[in-house]
């Protein structure tokens, strides 16, 4: 889409859309739907938490949301511009401004951590190779790696991995952040340092999706729970309301469950 | 050809060891003994002797002949050595793209490149070169050498096994490499050049090697086309001279030198291109 029709669009809408929002998204993948049709509206600075047992689909919303996935129905925009997910360029437009974390990192094997990093920054927001490395370490700095740049992924822990993957998102300015169970393939020992990341980043105003276990973690710091499984929202609402004592949701059981395991 | 020069020759294939090792060279001198034994009940001893006789003048002769043809067939070595380059050279730049299409692309491309793998695949190279040098380019009026015709078809040979060589490493990525370069906002052209074929590549190096030295050895068959490389000018100056025997020991050996000058390359290339810490 042209930046003048992204601008009419939003000068029609309100004042201010949601940073990005997902209308109806079905899925139908191997002969099973894994989305039917959900809705997700997220507000700047909003930090939402999918939660709900292996296979729900949760992966796939979030996949979704970027377009990785081609959903079979459904529209997603970002700050109120609908995305035509068959415009390659906008289909990389849309990627630059979400950036996505994955739970098993998914470092460039081949390129140290500064490389990591400054790649993207190279080759798709064309910068110079020397701006593009000093934006790079700048990131590193903000995840507490400054030391590792010159190490490649072999070399760095699973919390250092998933730190630079961290960084090399935020290195594309994104305008929001995808995170797909970011913390489930660490020893428990490294999930620390990278939740603390994360709390920095939630802290600092950051707008974040993003898929976990970490309940203690959404408890604190979540603006909204929603609870999928089987390819539905069926829960949703504040940790608060969800996570009460005395509340009988399906989330509340799942957490129990959760914590007992 | 003389008689005791033809015996000479059943002689020397009994020294050569059928395999390497000091079983090999065991098994050897055991039957050079056993032929010596047959030989000389078969013959009586004067008979041994004479043959032996003449044997000695006649290796002189023999490594003269080889002294004087050398330039001459060490110019069939460059011959031999272009070749290749030529030929691995254009599988590499056909080879690259047919992988890449084969997996990311629409069903028509690898519906092309399967065909063409399995037609290169299974067609043997020397009906390959006859059928496009005697057939092919004449019917569409491409005029070209010997030369370039065998590159020609030894690269388009290559290509076949190159792009399935490629076609497991890229494979062999796990996909969330792929994921990540699109998740950054990288077009799919931009990911393959900068994430998947960097990485694809490297994997690609001991397969290429092997690539190489089959390649290599296959390109004595352009000798059929009438191209100057090492096995026709060994051929030229055996059957003029008739010093077969040694001279064939002479072309296995460039062969074999060619391999392991292109071997030891490849060996540095994926020495430097190893990733630190990332087994391959
Ligand atoms: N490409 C695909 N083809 C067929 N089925 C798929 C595909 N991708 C995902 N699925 C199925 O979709 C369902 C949802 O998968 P998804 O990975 O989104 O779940 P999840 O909620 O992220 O689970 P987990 O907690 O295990 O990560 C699963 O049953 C999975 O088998
Ligand atoms: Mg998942």
């Amino acid at each position: 889409m042209r930046p003048e029709y992204r601008y009419a669009l939003m000068n029609t809408q309100t004042p201010h859309p949601p940073v990005l929002s997902m209308r109806n998204i079905s899925i139908t993948l191997g002969g099973r739907k894994i989305l039917n049709s959900v809705s997700l509206d997220v507000e700047r600075g909003e930090l939402k938490v999918l939660i709900g047992p292996s296979g729900g689909g949760k992966s796939t919303f979030l996949q979704c949301m970027n377009l990785l996935v081609t959903p079979d129905a459904g529209s997603v925009s970002i700050e109120g511009a609908s995305v035509n997910p068959h415009d390659k360029k906008a289909l990389c437009r849309l990627r630059q401004d979400v950036g996505m974390i994955f739970q098993d990192f998914n470092l460039f094997d081949h390129l140290t951590a500064v490389k990591n990093v400054a790649i993207a920054l190279r080759r798709v927001k064309g910068m110079s190779r020397e701006a593009a490395e000093e934006r790079a370490m700048h990131e590193l700095g903000r995840v507490g790696l400054t030391d590792k740049a010159d190490l490649y992924p072999a070399h760095l822990s699973g919390g250092q991995k998933q730190r630079v993957a961290i960084a090399r998102a935020l290195a594309m300015d994104p305008k929001v952040i995808l995170l797909d169970e970011p913390t489930s393939a660490l020893d428990p020992e490294l999930v620390g340092e990278v939740l603390a990341v994360i709390r920095d980043l939630a802290k600092s105003g950051m707008t974040m999706i993003m898929a976990t276990h970490q309940m203690d973690f959404a408890t604190a710091l979540a603006s909204e729970i929603l609870f999928m499984e089987q390819g539905n929202i069926i829960e949703r609402g504040t940790p608060g309301s969800l996570l009460a004592p005395d509340s009988a949701t399906r989330t509340r059981d799942f957490c129990t469950r959760l914590a007992d395991m | 050809m003389l008689r005791s020069e033809k015996r000479t020759h059943r002689l020397l294939r009994l020294y050569i060891p059928p395999d390497s090792g000091w079983r090999g060279t065991l098994s050897a001198l055991s039957g050079f003994l056993a032929c010596i034994t047959v030989f000389c009940c078969e013959k009586g001893m004067p008979e041994f002797f004479t043959t032996l006789n003449s044997l000695i003048p006649q290796f002189f002769d023999k490594l003269l002949v080889i002294w004087e043809a050398l330039p001459y067939i060490l110019g069939g070595a460059l011959v031999t050595a272009a070749t290749i380059v030529g030929a691995l050279g254009l599988g590499l730049i056909l080879g690259i793209p047919m992988a890449v299409g084969q997996i990311y692309g629409p069903v028509p491309v690898r519906l092309f490149v399967r065909l063409y793998v399995w037609f290169f695949r299974g067609t043997p190279l020397l009906v390959l070169l006859f059928l496009f040098y005697f057939g092919l380019f004449q019917f569409i009026g491409l005029d070209v050498s010997a030369f370039v015709a065998s590159c020609l078809v030894l690269g388009l040979t290559s290509a076949a096994y190159q792009s399935q060589i490629f076609r497991a490493s890229i494979s062999a990525l796990p996909m969330g490499q792929m994921k990540a370069a699109r998740a950054l906002g990288m077009s799919d052209a931009q990911a393959l050049r900068n994430v998947i074929l960097p990485q694809a590549l490297r994997l690609s190096i001991p397969g290429w090697s092997n690539e190489f030295s089959i390649l290599l050895k296959d390109s004595a068959l352009a000798y059929a086309l009438g191209t100057p490389e090492i096995m026709a000018r060994v051929n030229f100056v055996a059957t003029r001279t008739y010093t077969h025997l040694p001279l064939y020991i002479v072309a296995a050996i460039l062969y074999f030198i060619i391999t392991l000058i292109g071997l030891y390359f490849l060996r540095a290339l994926e020495r430097r291109a190893r990733i630190p810490g990332y087994n391959m």
